[in-house]
């Protein structure tokens, strides 16, 4: 296997702050002026809004004509490194976003149509809202899926307030204000309970890297509202003794909800509701390949449950009579509205697309290989001086994940994980994923392979990793003042978050300059 | 479990590749690698979904149930409520759509600086509209930006009760009693409604110094509200909380804000608010986002739910970059601890609101907001002018107003469907959610209607009407 590792060279425009550019008077967008007639029958538009309440001011916006809009941003979109190079980003599920798929999604049969026109004039829209219903309940199970949630932590939401609203209908909701999970499934089930009301149990790990059947039960009472709990883990460990979980906390009268994030390493090989889970979510902007979008979203969780919790599900559910759909808003022991209409429209069609595209076989084989591809890196990755897997009494192989340390090269050289992400990225390599907080194992990393990705692509990651390792032993400064082929440097610890130089707003940056030199 | 064709979307589908891959690790059947999974966790049966379609099937099948809808390009559209049809430049479609920013993620400041910049230009562009210094990325939706902004006052304060205006989206009310707990939870916050006044649509001042006490965290309302009226009560309102020890929350339309003072004028301590206006389409409702914005005072700062993204100099000297701020105090730095909870949100379409607002310039958002204003007064007092029909809210409106149908004898649903028939989507139905306002909708008029558009649907409305 020989592999080029050459460094590569990101575009560096050095573009300024948009609120620097421009010139007064130019402009970007032009309206029409007001119909005459119009004009003479209202008036000025200043006299139509109170005194009190008329801007005195301009705004202070840059003045720019459209082009120097447009190729600003063009600029800035080279500048971004992302899935340009390679970027395994455990937890993130990094997947092709198919440009069939983006392309049918900006049609006006999408981007042009209100949610609240009649439901006769929404029927496309709602077969597929419904197809994808259909085809998530054949993947976990459940009964029935809402995609009002505008990400997978506030699907978790929804399942606080599902919890809320079910132990409320049986009048035990103030005696069960208690959530459990674990300390390696993502946060946002641990913050969502807690905002919802709920006291949060958190369970610590043993050392198979799963916490053990007995810290369960000694956490399960008559106050545990539900479980909430991803599994494999953000390490790719499976917990074997999930189905006694359920029972268990059945048993004592709570629910269970199975955060289906890392579902690319079990999708097609189980069901959470087989399991014996009432609750799951999907992430239709990671598993189902729809874009990420910018790490932040536009983004689905879709929620699913069993026929028990149906009715306490956010309204409306897509409904089908016949080849009529409908939007049922009649669901009078719902939580409400989670976010404001039904969810994130052009997502759910991306994600259903997806799906079509590759069905039952294709879903089996992205499982198949996303988790043939993380055994196969950890081959490589294990044989790099530095580098250990987590958790080393559980020698089972890892499923689409595997957590490791560089504890031993950061040791042994002074160059932390931090540094090495920073090299990668002269590479072509975007920073890896480390671990969420906090950190169980010092100086983690975590790469997902996933299923888009090929052989070449793997293998050049783990080779750049390994000669990161050399650089670390026999030149540390090179990695340690890493990335030297980027669009800027590293930036100064410390500033962003102290309040004398943090500035979120060009106006506070301003600001704090000023105050700085007085 | 080789399949004779690679599939596009996987590179190592090519069943040779998998073979060399598990000879590299001494595995001879992929099988092997899930022996975590226990055997009884097992699905008993494969999956059963619809073949596979390549991708000329796969457009041709989208196409075709796509084809069932019908939008507000085929037809004349006057529904709001929330998400508005406004004019979209093309240059901002471009800028979101690139591939480089669709799927990346965090990266670091200075691999993936140019999206940072973006997301740092979409808020000092905000800041500059709304006149504040802290801004953060974007949340899911002005409900979820309300509901945020009203536990950061709980905490600010340690009260328990908040006082909201009850001319409100009812969905977005939805959102926020979620946010605000049912009554059974310790940490409830109680949801107290303050009454309109039914002659103008502005909040019944009599009524807010009934229902604030020394439990009230804060005072939320909106301006335009959810009914189009322009709250020009602001600063008697921000004055009677503030005499509470309350906060003011400030709910705005941002595209109105070259003609509309900002909340912070008349005494708003935190502004909320939508995103969609800005260069953002409606996507059948995916196009929702909102923002939440204050001083830049650690009071507030070390209470925000959202991730901020701060400028900073780099270790060369000159040189800008982008990075997270105050990410610790946040549900990933502190899971159950953290403020509220962060994850998915829209910021991408703060890259695409960010392309507009540069586009706009302080002249654009002056004109855009004129040209609404006159057009849907305009709208207004033609609809007004009809047998049977009046605008309940005559004056001091933006962009939306209340249209009254009592004396047609004809219901919203009624009329609306024979408005469809004339390929026309009219206003959003009240009835149901405002029963004190009688057969009413909701009509939204924007920069998007022409003259010749707004007489097109005065012909209509009196075409159906007419007794």
């Amino acid at each position: 296997m020989s592999v080029k590792i050459e460094e590569i060279q990101a575009p560096v425009w050095n573009e300024p702050v948009i609120m620097e550019m421009g010139y007064p008077g130019r402009r970007g967008a032009l309206f029409s002026p007001t119909e005459e007639a119009i004009e003479a029958r209202v008036g000025a538009a200043v006299d139509l809004v109170p005194a009190a309440m008329r801007r005195r001011d301009r705004p202070a916006l840059p003045e720019l004509s459209e082009p120097e809009v447009l190729y600003h941003y063009l600029r800035l979109s080279q500048q971004t490194l992302g899935m340009m190079g390679t970027s395994l980003f455990g937890t993130c599920t990094m997947k092709y976003n198919p440009q069939i798929n983006e392309a049918i999604a900006w049609r006006p049969e999408v981007t042009e149509v209100h949610p609240l026109q009649h439901e006769d004039t929404l029927q496309g829209t709602l077969e597929i809202v419904h197809g994808m219903d259909r085809i998530l309940r054949e993947l976990s199970g459940m009964d029935q899926f809402v995609f009002q949630a505008g990400g997978g932590a506030e699907a978790a939401f929804v399942h606080a307030a599902v919890t809320r609203a079910y132990h409320a209908s049986r009048g035990e909701l103030e005696q069960r204000n208690e959530i459990i999970t674990t300390i390696q499934t993502h946060p946002c089930n641990a913050a969502t309970a807690a905002a919802a009301g709920f006291k949060v149990i958190t369970l610590m790990l043993d050392e198979n890297g799963y916490p053990s059947l007995d810290a369960l039960k000694a956490a399960v009472s008559d106050r545990t509202a539900a479980l909430m709990v991803g599994n494999p883990d953000d390490m790719g460990v499976y917990n074997p003794d999930m189905k006694e979980w359920v029972r268990i906390v059945h048993e004592a009268g709570g629910l269970c909800f199975y955060d289906s994030a890392n579902f690319n390493g079990t999708m097609s090989k189980i069901r959470p509701r087989e399991i014996g889970f009432d609750a799951c979510m999907f992430m239709l902007h990671k598993t189902f390949g729809a874009p990420k979008s910018g790490v932040g979203g536009p983004a689905t969780g879709a929620y699913g449950c069993s026929a028990a919790l149906a009715p306490f599900l956010p309204a409306p559910i897509v409904t089908v009579d016949g080849d009529h759909y409908s939007l049922d808003h009649d669901r009078p022991q719902s939580v409400g509205k989670i976010r404001e209409f039904w969810g994130n429209v052009p997502v759910i069609l991306k994600a259903y697309a997806w799906v079509r595209a590759m069905g039952a076989d294709g879903i089996a084989q992205a499982s198949d290989i996303s988790v043939l591809g993380n055994n196969y890196m950890e081959k490589g990755l294990l044989a790099i001086r530095g580098v250990t897997r987590s958790h080393p009494e559980s020698k089972s192989p890892r499923l689409e994940m595997t957590r490791y340390s560089m504890q031993t090269l950061k040791d042994e050289t002074g160059v932390d994980v931090h540094d090495v992400q920073n090299r990668m990225t002269d590479f072509g390599i975007d920073a890896m994923w480390t671990s969420h907080e906090p950190w169980l194992i010092p100086e983690p990393f975590t790469p997902e392979a996933g299923e888009m990705y090929g052989k070449e692509a793997l293998d050049r990651w783990v080779a750049v990793l390994a000669r990161i390792s050399d650089e670390a032993y026999s030149n540390p400064d090179i990695v340690k003042t890493a990335p030297h082929n980027q669009a800027i440097h590293r930036l100064k610890p410390g500033v962003t978050d102290d309040p004398r130089t943090r500035a979120t707003t060009w106006r506070a940056f301003q600001r704090k300059l000023t105050e700085s030199r007085t | 479990m080789s399949r004779p064709t690679a599939h596009p979307y996987m590179a190592n589908s090519v069943p040779a590749v998998q073979t060399e891959m598990l000879e590299a690790i001494g595995v001879t059947d992929i099988a092997e690698l899930f022996e975590q999974i226990p055997l009884d966790h097992r699905t008993t049966r494969p999956l059963d979904l619809p073949p596979p379609l390549n991708e000329g099937e796969l457009r041709r099948h989208l196409l075709s149930t796509l084809a069932k809808n019908r939008t507000c390009e085929q037809n004349l559209n006057f529904l709001g409520a929330g998400l508005w049809q406004h004019h979209v430049p093309a240059a901002c479609d471009e800028v979101v759509r690139r591939n480089e920013w669709l799927t990346s993620v965090f990266g670091e400041p200075s691999s993936d600086h140019g999206r940072n910049q973006a997301w740092f230009e979409f808020c000092s562009q905000l800041g500059e509209l709304l006149k504040l210094d802290l801004v953060g990325l974007p949340v899911r939706s002005w409900g979820s930006a309300a509901g945020h902004a009203i536990r950061m006052a709980a905490r600010i304060t340690q009260r328990t009760e908040v006082a909201i205006v009850r001319a409100i989206d009812p969905e977005r009310l939805s959102v926020i009693r979620n946010y605000c707990e049912p009554v059974e939870m310790e940490s409830h916050i109680a949801v107290r409604l303050v009454d309109y006044d039914p002659a103008t649509g502005l909040m019944n001042l009599d009524d807010l110094r009934a229902v604030v006490g020394e439990q009230t965290a804060a005072v939320y309302f909106e301006t335009p509200s959810y009914l189009g009226v322009i709250e020009q009560q602001g600063a008697e309102i921000a004055a009677i909380a503030r005499a509470a020890g309350a906060e003011t929350i400030v709910g705005v339309d941002p595209i109105s804000l070259g003609v509309l003072s900002s909340p912070v004028d008349f005494g708003a301590d935190i502004v909320v608010g939508t995103v969609q206006p800005l260069g953002i389409h409606m996507h059948t409702g995916g196009g929702v986002g909102g923002f939440i914005a204050s001083r830049d005072e650690d009071r507030y700062a070390h209470q925000y739910p959202t991730l901020f993204i701060s400028i900073a100099e780099t270790i060369k000297a000159g040189e800008y970059g982008f990075g997270l701020s105050l990410f610790e105090q946040s549900s990933y730095g502190l899971r159950d601890k953290g403020n509220d909870w962060t994850g998915h949100s829209v910021y991408m379409w703060a890259i695409a609101a960010t392309t507009y607002m540069a586009m706009m310039g302080p002249q654009g958002f002056e004109d855009v907001g004129g040209l609404i204003l006159q057009r849907a007064h305009y709208a207004a007092q033609l609809l007004s002018d009809l047998d049977g029909i009046h605008v309940t809210f005559p004056s001091g409106f933006f962009k939306e107003f209340v249209v009254n149908f009592d004396g047609t004898d004809k219901s919203v649903d009624e009329i609306n469907a024979a408005l469809r028939d004339l390929q026309i989507f009219g206003g959003k139905d009240l009835s149901r959610d405002f029963p004190e306002l009688g057969a009413s909708a909701l009509y939204c008029v924007t920069e998007v209607h022409t003259m010749a558009d707004i007489e097109r649907l005065v012909g209509a409305v009196r075409k159906v009407t007419a007794k």
